[in-house]
């Protein structure tokens, strides 16, 4: 699956995307959260305070809870503060 | 009419909604949010997710035009480096009656401001750069359209 980061959660992590496979118990948003906090410290400083992440999948905003399924793109970042 | 654009350039905004003037409608109403000088800051730079950007636009404008009867939209957003002065957002409607076009026009940047993927970083004078965070208030704001 590909994964992009955007604005905070890019820096912090040090890349803007990754192609990834997941593992097969990593389900939902926040298994992959939890995946990649437990890979190395960027991912876990990254994702530290869950109510600051949004997400995306596929270009559609979902929730941690929501099954990756046959999702291609999953993109992880702040709050947005356009306009 | 419906105009969504996304550009890294700066744009003319009067020039933008001259055209929602000519639709037959009886009101125009728009909105442009300017980068400004808060505490020292030189230029506001923008960061978007651009597989997902023009797409989170356009479904602003088609829940618009699905709630009020609009003659024309048009909604710009710039991304990339907006020197402190210009315009970062225009939002524009043209109804027959000002109160589609103001509610319209409100409903969008409210929205926008919690719904569109871009994130908003502050360079200042002597080098340093943060990020904004997002407010509460906007978030109010933007669950009062979807709970109306």
């Amino acid at each position: 699956m590909l994964l992009v980061y955007f604005a905070r959660v890019r820096e912090a992590i040090g890349v803007d995307g990754e192609d990834r496979v997941l593992p097969a118990n990593v389900l939902t948003v926040a298994d992959c959260l939890d995946w990649l906090a437990d890979e190395n410290a960027n991912y876990a400083a990254a994702f530290a305070n869950r109510d600051k992440l949004r997400f995306a999948l596929d270009q559609q905003m979902v929730w941690e809870g929501t099954a990756l399924e046959g999702a291609h793109e999953l993109a992880i970042f702040p709050p947005v503060t356009g306009g | 009419m419906i105009r969504v654009e996304v550009t890294d350039a700066a744009f003319d905004g009067a020039a933008a909604l001259a055209p929602l003037g000519s639709l037959g409608g009886g009101a125009v109403a728009s909105f442009t949010g300017i980068a400004r000088d808060d505490g020292g800051v030189t230029a506001i730079e923008l960061e978007h997710y651009p597989a997902m950007t023009e797409a989170s636009l356009s479904a602003l404008v088609d829940d618009a035009v699905a709630r009020w009867s609009l003659l024309g939209c048009v909604l710009i957003h710039r991304v990339g480096k907006v020197a402190v002065g210009e315009a970062i957002v225009l939002v524009g409607t043209a109804a027959s009656h000002r109160a589609e076009a103001l509610e319209a026009c409100a409903f969008l940047i409210d929205r926008l401001k919690t719904e569109a993927p871009f994130w908003k970083k502050e360079h200042r004078a002597d080098g340093t750069a943060t990020w904004v965070e997002a407010k509460t208030s906007d978030e109010d704001r933007a669950a009062e359209w979807l709970a109306g």
